[in-house]
């Protein structure tokens, strides 16, 4: 609700409220059909200001067009007295419409610079100190998701997939690691650009519950289009659950087929990928420590199922082309191998 | 020595114009005519610097490469009319839609409007040429082989890939290996030394070579679009170049201008882009908004409303175009402050350019409009330039950019800027002024055919674009999935698009049929009040008999008007025909000042633009000996260019005799 309440405090028109803010009431965005619509659904403090002065500006600039056209349409069409075609008119006409027209645009524009400069100063801070710090960090093409702590062995990594606690705003450092992504969570806020050599810094807070998509947002390269990621937004409770779950290692005790699998991971997949507490200690694509926890693949590209899994790893170039994995050759019994190895990553 | 001696000019250089008339036949018209046509054959085709062969050929070129950008445009229209297709590769669409942006913006949108002021300048200003015609031949070579230069790796599949703005460190050689890069860098210097002359060109023409009488005031607004642009490219440019030769030393060189690893600022190319960037914006639309100011005049029989707002708006949108760059940038992570500031300006730049809007509106109103093709498309140009500079105060908007931004949207918006302010007031004043190029009218029935196909179409294919922004569409993406919720509108984008491609080929099929049977012209068929029509359609080889002396801004119109400031003489003026010559006046007031001795056709300017551009082919190549020896033959040509000529001197005929006399 607080989406809402906080949605109708500033805009007074009750109408614009109705139509920008009641999406939010429906909480879930799962599954919702273009999940990065920031212009009918909001649901984080930042992009629910932003939405309502879209709407009012796109309002005010729609009524003026009206305005302008009708006046176009009747410069066009009014009827005129006939006169002599040869007849040119006086050139020292008609500097009312500019003074009048010029003048009350004047107004009105200058009342919205001030709604929007208010609207930024609202917007570039969260209300309150932000309860959690994260640093994202973009690669061609996905998202390393570090979460902070004082204490070393309470940090952890993840990829592609933010959780967050609902309600409070969460500060993200942005940096990236070859070259310019930007970070954007529509619903939830405005964009911010990963820029290499900088760390820059954006906040973002979910009003309600639910999973949000975000997309990287500046021109990257081959895979620009599949550099998805989401936002999982929990109740304080759920959220420090999947924390702990996630601050696990993995375990090193495997045997049968998930230890031919692990042999296979080691020799195959390490020199990227990390599985944390084992020897895997890829740097170069994303932690795969507690792969099965996450509900997409490949940037966002694919859901999380086995099949996506096996299909992603031995088609990888098909999928995504240019992706900097390759795509794995093995045989079938290699694959099961793999499989039954990853599957124990939850 | 005495004072007086001193005080006293060299007589023997001193010379008063004849004032006279050479109506159409005369013996002192056909000495003109002798005096300004170029050779016959390839070698006048090579050598010519005449503005209006110039012009054409600006015009002809940027609408040949309009319409390569337009086939790259359909072919990212079909890979995204539907979800998930695979017609191009990931790399295909990036370079097409990096080709299409550097097509569209460099090749086409201000080398068109140089093609109109090159051709109409100096009619509009009732002078003979350009104040440099060879610097402008230069400039149109230099452009083409630009053009050719920048597509040179196009056919390889390696042509620039990195989007028109290029970002580092993306174009930088460890993210980009290929010469994709480094052709668009090289490419784009060359290419800036052609807009650099060019519009050091147009500036002085203006300042020095207008009629007697045509003083700052009396200019067409076409002139002062022109000239403003042409100051902010001056200014603008410098930026661009120097942004792409850093690049290119980055790549080739192993500087670390933009190198993370080595302390280099990947955010320095974006000031130094954006800086160029937004002024190069407004340069593109400037002298089209004068296109409209100028022509729809004519066909609401008034003169425009509010001449002098309309001028001094015009030079105000470019001087707060250069403080609203950071818009481009709000993403960047820059503090709130300094993106109150530019996000203020970019809003409060919609203000002068309401004044333009107000203008054509009364202008219109006060008038009684003939519904003329090029009034459609003038009229049609209005409604888009409002859309456009709506959804720019939208964007301008900074919490709201930082959704729109990369967006769609900015597509959209972008694209009812490039192509509504600066494509339709083109082809309008294609229209218009096509009897004057080629001396025959062009055909209404497919002229009205074309607006409407091109207006619908238009909105058509690119208003959805709005609505797929907002959807959360980003730009640059060459598939998306369909439960993003962008399947229908990028579908009615895609036919939009294929509609308005069908109205540009009725345009095109309107231009080869009326060349070849439209009516015959005559020097002035829509009843204009400028200049340019005061001369025989097709403009004759000198443009005017006599130079004329000007008293209004509405010579054609005086009678009519009745503006109490006399009347201007067209048919009596000054002759000057000891060669090709014309009359320079001051920069303001324009009083006649000095005649001016113009250069011959030559050949120079051709093979300068040839050999700098294969001076930078061999740079391209790392082919060091062939650069020096292109640098060399540079080098030569300006010699020879420069190579000083009595015949240039300013003095009277019978100098001998003259000498020491007082001249009578």
């Amino acid at each position: 609700m607080s989406a809402s309440t906080s949605g109708c405090r500033f805009n007074g028109t009750l109408l614009l409220c109705g139509l920008a803010v009641t999406p939010s009431f429906a909480a879930s965005a799962e599954n919702r059909i273009a999940p990065l619509n920031y212009f009918l659904h909001s649901y984080g403090p930042a992009s629910t200001l932003t939405m309502q002065l879209g709407w009012v500006f796109a309002g005010i600039l729609a009524l003026i067009f009206i305005v302008i056209a009708l006046l176009l349409a009747g410069a066009v069409f009014h009827k005129r007295s006939p006169e002599d075609p040869r007849l040119i008119g006086r050139e020292d006409q008609g500097m009312l419409w500019i003074y009048i027209g010029t003048g009350i645009s004047t107004c009105i524009l200058f009342a919205m610079t001030i709604y929007m400069l208010i609207t930024l100063n609202k917007t570039a801070k969260p209300t309150h100190a932000p309860a959690l710090t994260l640093t994202v960090t973009g690669y061609d093409w996905w998202w390393k998701v570090e979460y902070e702590a004082d204490d070393a062995s309470r940090r952890f990594v993840t990829a592609n997939e933010i959780h967050i606690p609902v309600g409070q705003p969460v500060l993200i450092k942005l940096k990236s690691a070859d070259v310019i992504h930007a970070f954007w969570v529509p619903v939830l806020a405005g964009k911010t650009q990963a820029i290499p050599g900088l760390t820059n810094q954006q906040w973002i807070e979910a009003d309600a519950e639910g999973v949000y998509r975000g997309q990287c947002t500046q021109y990257c390269g081959l895979q620009h289009a599949h550099m998805g990621f989401e936002v999982v937004a929990q109740s304080e409770a759920e959220f420090r659950t999947w924390q702990d779950a996630q601050r696990k290692t993995a375990a090193t005790v495997l045997a049968g087929d998930v230890n031919t699998g692990w042999k296979i991971f080691l020799d195959q997949c390490a020199g990227c990928h990390a599985v944390r507490g084992t020897e895997a200690k890829g740097i170069h694509g994303p932690d795969l420590t507690h792969l099965s926890s996450r509900r997409l693949l490949a940037g966002g590209l694919l859901t999380n199922t086995p099949d996506h899994l096996v299909q992603w790893i031995t088609h990888t170039q098909e999928l995504k082309p240019g992706a900097r994995m390759p795509s794995m050759v093995l045989t079938a019994a290699e694959i099961s191998a793999l499989s039954a190895f990853l599957s124990t990553l939850n | 020595m005495t004072d007086a001696d001193q005080n006293t000019p060299d007589l023997s250089l001193t010379r008063v114009p004849e004032i006279g008339s050479a109506p159409v036949g005369s013996d002192a018209e056909k000495h003109l005519a002798e005096l300004w046509e170029s050779a016959p054959g390839w070698r006048g085709w090579l050598s010519t610097v005449d503005h209006k062969t110039i012009g054409i050929r600006y015009l002809v070129t940027a609408f040949i490469f309009l319409l390569m950008g337009g086939v790259e445009a359909l072919i990212m229209r079909v890979q995204l009319a539907r979800p998930d297709q695979t017609l191009l590769t990931p790399e295909q669409y990036n370079q097409l839609f990096t080709m299409h942006g550097i097509t569209m913006i460099f090749l086409y949108s201000l080398p068109v409007l140089s093609g109109f002021s090159n051709y109409l300048w100096p009619l509009m200003l009732g002078s003979r040429d350009m104040a440099f015609p060879r610097v402008n031949a230069l400039s149109y070579w230099l452009f083409l082989f630009a053009g050719i230069f920048l597509y040179a790796s196009f056919p390889l599949g390696q042509a620039p890939n990195a989007g028109w703005f290029n970002y580092v460190p993306f174009a930088e050689l460890n993210y980009n290996t290929g010469p994709n890069i480094d052709v668009y860098a090289l490419g784009m210097v060359l290419l800036g030394i052609s807009t650099t002359v060019g519009s050091i060109n147009f500036i002085v023409t203006l300042f020095r070579m207008r009629a007697p009488g045509m003083s700052i005031g009396r200019v067409p607004i076409l002139v002062w679009g022109t000239l403003t642009a042409s100051v902010a490219n001056v200014f603008a440019v410098p930026s661009v170049s120097l942004a792409f030769f850093l690049l290119w030393l980055d790549r080739q060189m192993g500087t670390h201008f933009f190198d993370v690893l080595n302390g280099g600022k990947p955010l320095l190319w974006q000031h130094l882009f954006w800086m160029f960037g937004h002024p190069w914006v407004y340069a593109v639309v400037l002298p089209a908004m004068g296109i409209v100011s100028d022509a729809l005049p004519t066909f609401c029989r008034r003169p425009l409303v509010g001449y002098s707002a309309v001028a001094l708006s015009t030079m105000a949108t470019m001087l707060l175009g250069f403080g609203v760059w950071i818009h481009h940038m709000f993403a960047t992570g820059l503090p709130p402050l300094a993106l109150s500031f530019f996000g203020a300006t970019s809003m409060v730049i919609a203000i002068p350019s309401g004044v333009a809007v107000f203008a054509w509106i009364a202008t219109i109103w006060l008038g009684r409009p003939v519904f003329n093709t090029p009034f459609l498309f003038f009229a049609g140009f209005v409604i888009l330039f409002v859309i456009g500079g709506f959804s720019g105060v939208m964007v301008a908007a900074v919490p709201l950019d930082l959704q729109l931004n990369e967006t769609y949207f900015i597509v959209a918006h972008l694209h009812y800027v490039l192509l509504g302010i600066n494509v339709f007031p083109v082809v309008g004043g294609i229209y218009y002024w096509f009897p004057k190029f080629f001396g025959r009218m062009m055909n209404e029935t497919l002229g009205k055919w074309s607006f409407w196909v091109m207006f619908i179409g238009f909105n058509l294919g690119f208003f959805p674009m709005h609505v797929a922004g907002l959807l959360g569409m980003p730009r640059r993406i060459y598939t998306y999935a369909p439960h993003m919720g962008w399947s229908t509108v990028n579908m009615v984008t895609t036919i939009g698009s294929f509609l308005f491609a069908v109205g540009i080929l009725i345009f095109l099929v309107n231009i080869l049929v009326s060349l070849k049977r439209g009516a015959l012209a005559t020097a002035n068929p829509w009843d204009a009040p400028t200049l340019e029509w005061a001369v025989a359609s097709p403009a004759p080889v000198y443009n005017f008999a006599v130079i004329p002396f000007i008293a209004s801004r509405h010579p054609l119109w005086e009678d009519r008007l009745d503006e109490g400031a006399g009347r201007s003489s067209l048919d009596q003026g000054y002759l000057l025909m000891e060669g090709r010559e014309t009359i320079a006046t001051t920069p303001l007031d324009a009083m006649p000042d000095v005649i001016l001795k113009m250069p011959d056709d030559s050949f120079t300017p051709f093979f300068l633009g040839l050999f700098s551009a294969l001076a930078f082919v061999g740079l391209l190549l790392h082919a060091r000996d062939f650069t020096v020896l292109m640098a060399l033959a540079c080098s030569l040509s300006l010699i020879v260019w420069l190579w000083p000529r009595k015949a240039l001197i300013q003095r009277v005929p019978d100098m001998e005799y003259d000498k020491g006399v007082a001249h009578g």
